[in-house]
């Protein structure tokens, strides 16, 4: 039977196939470097803020503290590299297990809160593994860690004459990303989170197993944000604590799903591709005054979208998915 | 480490505490009145510290006389606050949680920006205050006097909290408010005047911290993040909703903070009061004192 959701789903699917492949063509024209940065930071953010939202949207579990998974990807590829030569590759997996094992384990305390008190045990847990981070010597303290050039190839993920490559990978985390989350949109664990948001206590009395659908949200969250973080380190290059694990990281992680709308499939997409290049134009054009113009510009456009639009951006565009989605 | 050395940083870091206290008031009051959390507390307690700064650089006026001063326009400012941006907030019929961290936390942005667009990012520091740089000895014991009058300051505010909360009309308003803002419109109270007033008393109390503060701390844009999270911590500890649970928290996390500064590494001071925070929680998921 083909219902109204199903039809929905599979336009989303098709959407997402155009978009992408719009996408995969741009930079092939546009071949200003600053121009694909912003492309490649646009992306990034996107595919973090989806992977965010499975955890804080669908789930409804609000987390401030992700940049704890971003840094322990960013940190485990590093310190892989440079102290034992393993390829980023592996890094990028075992950063984003080991944060969704962490995830489990600080879930397993954390998920018995409810409200501020467990967005607040969110931001602590993150600010200890930065402290904890900045105190560690083996790995960099303070300073962090600079990823030596060994070589321009994918094998090494590390490439020094062209962002293309950046970009490309980037693409493919912001589909993988999306599609993970179309996926489980429509499995039982998507239905199970969206009960457990509207309604715990009604879930539980249904049969969801409450607790346990936390702990697969929050894992799934993780792993991406690692693999994201991963990518960040190889990108940049060189990595210190408050870079990669601050504070501001596990808001720039929210801003553009709730931006665009949280617990919505394209909302997170949405609110990155009109943030950060915003945020990136304001800093370059009016910021390099270092006189805080653009931080006016920025916190003002927060200011004005989440009290014009509330339920995020996207019901702009797909007024009709929404009600799908419900 | 001698029971001197001991003794000495438990009295500073009770003495801190109270004042953490008084920065987290504010915080608290507002969250029991109508269950938003200000992510641009940290904000108000810089341009409270600047204010402070700014009347003494030009007028000479010392911290201690301007702080009623800088707590009446931190009053000003609190319920413009409110009634400009919060207002809105709290009416949004999507996401409501989401939208008040996220409006409030753009507010902090533009605040921050604000204060290098005119201030700079130059640390700035009252210099020659009547108390700055002056410490009492008690038993061998040395007290910052900064300090000793802030922990003063903060006792007196907590008492005239109490009294204000339970003695008058408006603090009467206040708390049927939050009991149930809905009811109080029945019987001719305003809830957005009351609001707008809490939200005045709030920041009036986070200004007459930062006056104090700006004694003894360097001020600059982003002061403010060092102690909101201090701040939200202080709250959850004793329990959102419960004013006098911010009062028990900042003497809590002002101990732990002393007590980690001794054991740990100074850098690692703040791994204690985080650590604290998330033991009590999952003890009590609640706060020390909270009653929702």
């Amino acid at each position: 039977m083909d219902t109204d959701f199903a039809r929905s789903r599979r336009r989303d699917l098709i959407v997402a196939f155009v978009l992408a492949a719009i996408a995969a063509v741009v930079p092939l024209f546009v071949k200003d470097v600053y121009v694909q940065n912003i492309m490649v930071l646009t992306l990034m953010w996107g595919a973090l803020s989806q992977s965010w939202n499975i955890l804080s949207g669908y789930c409804g579990q609000i987390s401030l503290g992700h940049a704890l998974y971003f840094g322990i990807g960013a940190y485990t590829t590093a310190l892989l590299f440079t102290k034992f030569g393993v390829l980023p590759w592996f890094g990028m997996i075992g950063g984003g297990l080991i944060s969704a094992v962490i995830a489990m384990g600080l879930g397993y305390p954390c998920f018995r809160l409810r409200g501020h008190y467990f967005v607040i045990a969110t931001i602590v847990i993150a600010e200890i593994g930065l402290l904890l981070f900045h105190n560690w010597d083996w790995a960099g303290a303070a300073l962090g860690i600079d990823i030596p050039v060994r070589g321009d190839s994918w094998l090494k993920f590390q490439f020094t004459r062209s962002k293309l490559p950046y970009f490309y990978f980037a693409l493919a985390l912001a589909c993988v990303a999306w599609f993970v989350t179309w996926w489980l949109e429509d499995s039982k664990w998507g239905y199970w989170w969206r009960a457990v948001k509207d309604n715990p206590e009604a879930a539980e009395s249904l049969g969801v197993v409450v607790f346990n659908s936390k702990m697969g949200a929050a894992a799934v969250s993780a792993f991406l944000v690692a693999v994201g973080g991963s990518f960040y380190a190889q990108f940049v290059s060189y990595i210190d604590p408050e870079s990669v694990m601050g504070f501001q990281f596990s808001l720039l992680m929210a801003l553009p799903a709730v931006l665009g709308g949280i617990g919505t499939l394209w909302g997170p997409l949405l609110g990155a591709v009109i943030l950060i290049p915003v945020t990136e134009l304001t800093r370059s054009f009016i910021g390099g005054s270092g006189r805080g113009v653009d931080l006016i510009v920025y916190g003002g456009l927060i200011i004005a979208i989440s009290l014009a639009r509330p339920q995020g951006l996207v019901g702009l565009f797909t007024p009709k998915r929404k009600e799908a989605a419900r | 480490m001698t029971a001197q050395t001991i003794i000495q940083s438990l009295a500073s870091g009770l003495l801190m505490g109270l004042l953490y206290g008084l920065i987290a008031v504010g915080l608290a009051l507002i969250f029991g009145l109508m269950d938003v959390v200000n992510f641009a507390h940290g904000e108000f307690l810089m341009i409270a510290m600047y204010a402070t700064f700014f009347l003494f650089a030009f007028f000479a006026i010392d911290p201690l006389l301007s702080a009623p001063l800088v707590a009446a326009a931190l009053f000003v400012f609190g319920a413009v606050v409110y009634l400009l941006i919060v207002r809105f907030a709290v009416r949004a019929k999507a996401n409501a949680g989401m939208v008040q961290i996220f409006s409030t936390f753009g507010l902090a942005i533009v605040m921050r920006g604000l204060a290098q667009y005119f201030f700079t990012p130059d640390y700035r520091s009252v210099t020659h205050s009547w108390l700055g740089g002056k410490t009492v000895s008690i038993g061998g014991i040395f007290l910052p006097e900064p300090q000793l009058i802030g922990a003063a300051v903060a006792i007196a505010a907590f008492g005239g909290l109490y009294f204000f909360i339970n003695r008058t009309d408006f603090g009467r308003a206040l708390e049927a408010t939050r009991e149930d803002a809905g009811a109080v419109a029945l019987v001719g109270i305003d809830k957005n005047r009351v609001f707008a007033l809490g939200w005045g008393l709030g920041a009036a109390l986070v200004g007459l911290a930062g006056a104090i503060m700006s004694i003894f701390f360097y001020i600059y844009p982003d002061v403010g993040a060092s102690f909101a999270l201090i701040a939200y911590v202080t709250v959850a500890l004793g329990g959102f909703g419960s004013v006098f649970g911010a009062f028990a928290g900042g003497i809590i996390v002002g101990l732990v903070e002393a007590t980690t500064a001794l054991l740990l590494p100074p850098s690692l001071k703040a791994v204690g009061i985080y650590a604290v925070y998330l033991l009590v929680v999952f003890v009590r998921p609640r706060g020390l004192f909270g009653s929702m």
